[in-house]
């Protein structure tokens, strides 16, 4: 019942066609399957036209913008720069403070204000757990998309706590609005630092406990290791950023790199990729660049709840926010990558132009490279290890 | 049997009719209790609760579902193979409840003691296949076909080392009548199959890594057979969306996955009666006689099909080449190597 | 390692990671629940829970900072003057209330719950509450009307308004009339300025005069 096309009779000699036994050439089909945009395993809602030969990938086509909610021309609309960030946490609903904070940073560096020492720190520690909420969100989903379905509720609970924690600090439990220009919209409340620590020692176990259960899983290790290999020059050519270009064994991180916020002060230190289960770059080491990458944020959160200081939560800034005319293009180290928003102000109270570089789109992008060749099943495997937020790749 | 002999062409009917029925009565029974297990297991290996609110502990919730799914609407999409696509679920359930024949409830419990009855449940269980095929192809979802090959590459694959864990069993006891294998087990755990069967000791302990092994590749290839995970991939959900029964919804669809659940005990019970002592008490004489072999039959079963359970919820799926590896190049060989073995053991 | 090493070591690896794997699942299910039952048991909402607006019409003094500051124009206010004579009373930090409000709709859903329209709010009548079960089959429902003036109190205070402002047109009339009269008196007479103006020139000091008492007093 499945339809096939006629095709032109140059089709036969197609390296997919089959030489029976007599000599004669078997037709064989290359078949066309929209994954997505309702599949369980796109994450929101990509659609990827595959072009198949059995469950062989030929071709992978993504179409996206099914969740295009023309978040840069709304940022031209407002009245005012505050009035953004609602907008920006709505980008990568999985990680609402790190994309704050990249949108923040821009327009307080086109104010020149300067931060007092406890906002800074307490955005280091707010940005940390959100990158431990994104992450196991990350990991939970992929532990799905491998056919895991226990690790992903292990892992939401975890992330549960770290939402109780931002809901208690600022009210909300995934889109904060927390990072306000200046400063913060609260301090912590006094009972934040205690509960913080509490879940730093409680998670620590909770990581070795999800490795053993998913991670070295022989199961797991045999559907990743070696597949959606993403070499380095290709991670490099495709501007891959984040846990994408990591797990190719690219040692870059923005908040090493290019540091803003405190994390100079702070001990801690970007996690690679080595393919220790096969090649550098494979679906396999992202994930386990994502994983390491939690036990460095509950190292920076511990580092950074000791150097807490006292201190106001709100700096002087002008009452009507308008920046000089200019430009600016300030980046962030966010869960997914480097997303960096670029502001034009015109010297008026709203800016003259927003554009969000959003890394999702950016990892997106590289899909159809390494997932070539790969099984269906694999090419399920290389979108969850993108890790995208189609709130971001769509804006 | 033989009490109903003298009945006449109608009693004989009837009583046929009645007989071949209590498997039914059975296997819906134990579905509502295994899909309540199931749901329970999953939720509280997850730190969750699942069903709360349908009576206590919301055990009534597999009937609340039964009575949903009666009363949906039948969907039954344009481009489908109407024909194909109405038969395919009644196929799959008949391939499974077919097999239930021959399975050795207790002593006196058998739906048809044929002496061929291991030979029996593997060949018609196989029906199964050609049911899948017919919704993977009737269903006009490629989705649905790739489940249905799917399915039908694995379930063949792994049909060879289930018969040849079944052909150890019945090196060793010289019976394919599955009654005849649970007798052979008699008098307590130690003279199971799985740790040698009644034979003389030395024999015994030169047998019974063999027999193990066999045990285990039997249990895995059994896994692959009823589609549950890390072999569930006709129905892989993050793959193929829901596999073959795709389209499916309502009546139909519970058919499918009542055959599922079905499958699961049955696969259980095959392992249970080659390997595990039947429905033959694990303590010798005590507690045993027809009631009680049932009893200690069904629990067997229930331990396996828990296993099945608790597998699921633990491991990530394979993919199709690993698949096959598995089947082909591990469980294989390891079985031919065991066929040997205990063949030359036996010779002894 | 061998080929042969190689595939028995990764039987032994599967084996062993499953066991691990099958461990850990086992323990987990002895563990309590952490989920709760929900709608028999409520997790206790944080002090600063976010959820759905309430406003203190008494307190509202009109200002129309929170709907300035809502991204998503959700908050519809309109004032009413109010005129001199009407005291609307004081808010409860203090403040005049100088204008009705007729009209203080928040379409809740739209409301993206960012809490910016709290901190604007002058006498703090705006706030979040930790209410989040408010689900209805109608999305017009989700309109919620906060001001408490009747369509008569409405009418009678546009009424009043209008009156006032008539009057105060008209006095402002009045009064243009009469600057103009005076100004219209003033400029033709002005050219013969010189040599017949005693008697205006002395009359239009007066005037003003008469107006403001502060100005004697200051001389």
């Amino acid at each position: 019942m499945i339809e096939t096309k006629t095709l032109p009779t140059e089709y036969v000699t197609h390296p997919g066609a089959i030489k029976s036994s007599s000599g004669k050439t078997l037709r064989t089909d290359e078949m066309i399957i929209n994954m997505g945009p309702q599949h369980p395993s796109t994450h929101g809602v990509l659609r990827l036209e595959i072009v198949v030969d059995g469950e062989i990938i030929v071709d992978v086509i993504p179409h996206i913008g099914y969740l295009h909610r023309c978040f840069e021309k709304h940022a031209e609309h407002m009245t005012n720069y505050q009035q953004v960030i609602p907008y920006c946490d709505r980008l990568d609903y999985c990680a609402a403070i790190n994309e704050e904070h990249s949108y923040v940073l821009a327009v307080e560096r086109m104010l020149k204000i300067e931060l007092p020492e406890r906002v800074e720190y307490i955005r280091v520690i707010m940005a940390e757990l959100q990158r431990i909420a994104s992450h196991l969100i990350a990991v939970g989903t992929f532990g799905i998309d491998a056919g895991a379905f226990t690790p992903f509720l292990y892992a939401f609970h975890d992330r549960e706590l770290i939402l109780s924690l931002f809901e208690m600090t600022c009210g909300a439990r995934l889109l904060y609005n927390y990072f306000w220009i200046g400063g913060l919209s609260h301090d912590l409340p006094p009972q934040f630092v205690g509960k913080a620590k509490e879940f730093c020692t409680y998670f620590k176990p909770r990581i070795k406990e999800f490795n053993d259960l998913l991670t070295y899983n022989e199961i797991f290790i045999k559907r990743t290791a070696n597949v959606g290999v993403l070499p380095k020059d290709v991670a490099i050519n495709y501007a891959c950023s984040g846990p994408m270009l990591r797990g190719s064994g690219i040692n870059w991180d923005l908040r090493r790199d290019d540091p803003y916020s405190v994390y100079h002060k702070i001990e801690w230190e970007p996690k690679v990729g080595k393919g220790e289960m096969g090649t550098v770059g494979d679906v396999w080491d992202r994930h386990i660049v994502r994983m390491c990458e939690m036990e460095e944020s509950v190292k920076i959160i511990e580092q950074a709840l000791a150097a807490l200081p006292e201190g106001n939560v709100q700096a002087a800034i002008p009452k009507r926010i308008r920046p000089d005319a200019g430009e600016i293009y300030a980046r962030t180290e966010t869960p997914r990558g480097e997303l960096g928003f670029y502001i034009i102000s015109d010297g008026s109270s709203t800016p003259y132009r927003v554009k969000g570089r959003a890394p999702a789109f950016v990892n997106l992008s590289v899909l159809p490279d390494i997932s070539r060749g790969g099984m269906i099943a694999d090419l399920v495997l290389i979108a969850g290890s993108v890790d995208i937020v189609l709130g971001q790749v769509d804006r | 049997m033989e009490a109903f002999q003298n009945l006449g062409f109608w009693g004989t009917l009837l009583v046929t009719v009645v007989l071949s029925a209590l498997p039914l009565v059975f296997i819906l029974l134990y579905a509502l209790v295994t899909i309540y297990l199931e749901m329970k297991v999953a939720a509280h290996m997850q730190d969750r609760l699942a069903y709360m609110r349908t009576g206590w502990h919301g055990v009534l919730q597999p009937i609340a579902d039964f009575i949903k799914l009666l009363q949906k609407e039948d969907i039954i999409s344009v481009a489908a193979d109407k024909k194909l696509f109405i038969l395919a679920p009644y196929i799959v359930f008949m391939g499974t409840y077919g097999a239930y024949a021959a399975i050795p409830f207790s002593s006196i419990f058998i739906g048809a003691n044929i002496d061929l009855g291991a030979f029996f449940i593997i060949g018609v269980s196989s029906l199964v296949v050609v049911g899948i095929l017919m919704a993977g192809w009737a269903s006009n979802n490629k989705w649905s076909i790739f489940g249905a090959v799917r399915s039908a590459a694995q379930m063949v694959s792994y049909e060879i080392p289930t018969a040849l864990a079944v052909l150890i069993a019945v090196m060793i006891t010289g019976s394919l009548n599955l009654q005849d294998v649970t007798k052979f087990q008699a008098g307590g755990i130690q003279n199971w199959l799985i740790f040698g069967g009644p034979l003389p000791l030395l024999q015994k302990i030169l047998i019974t890594p063999f027999t193990v092994i066999t045990f285990l590749v039997l249990f895995v290839a059994s896994l692959a057979e009823v589609n549950r995970t890390p072999f569930d991939l006709p129905e892989a959900e993050s793959e193929l969306v829901q596999g073959f029964f795709t389209e499916y919804s309502g009546m139909r669809w519970a058919l499918f996955y009542v055959a599922e659940y079905a499958n699961m005990f049955l696969v259980s019970a095959v392992a249970v009666a080659l390997f595990l002592g039947g429905w033959e008490s694990p303590f010798g004489s005590f507690l045993s006689g027809p009631i009680w072999g049932m009893f200690w039959f069904v629990i067997k079963g229930m331990v396996l099909v828990f296993l099945q359970i608790w597998l699921r919820w633990t491991l990530p799926r394979l993919r199709v080449d690993q698949l096959m590896y598995t089947s082909w190049k591990v469980l294989t060989p390891f079985l031919f190597v065991c066929i040997i073995a205990i063949g030359l053991i036996l010779v002894l | 390692m061998t080929a042969v090493g190689i595939y028995f070591n990764n039987i032994w690896l599967a084996l062993s990671s499953i066991a691990i794997g099958m461990r850990i699942t086992i323990s987990h299910l002895f563990v309590r629940s952490v989920t709760t039952q929900y709608p028999d048991v409520k997790l206790k909402m944080p002090e600063r829970a976010r959820n759905r607006l309430y406003v203190n019409i008494d307190d509202c003094i009109g200002c129309d900072q929170c709907s300035m500051a809502c991204p998503v124009d959700c908050i519809t206010i309109e004032t009413i003057k109010s005129t001199p004579d009407q005291d609307l009373g004081t808010t409860s930090t203090g403040q005049k209330k100088r204008l009705h409000v007729p009209v203080f709709d928040i379409d809740i859903a739209k409301c993206c719950y960012c809490g910016l329209c709290v901190p604007p709010c002058p006498t703090e009548c705006i706030v979040m509450t930790d209410v989040y079960e408010f689900s209805e089959f109608d999305r017009k429902n989700l309109i919620y009307n906060f001001s408490v003036m009747t369509p008569r109190d409405i009418e009678q205070a546009r009424a009043k308004l209008k009156k006032a402002e008539e009057e105060a047109a008209a006095k402002k009339a009045a009064a243009a009339a009469a600057a103009a009269a005076a100004k219209a008196a003033a400029l033709p007479a002005a050219p013969p300025a010189e040599k017949p103006a005693g008697a205006p020139q002395s009359q239009q000091p007066s005037t003003p005069a008469s107006d403001s008492p502060g100005q004697p007093g200051k001389s």
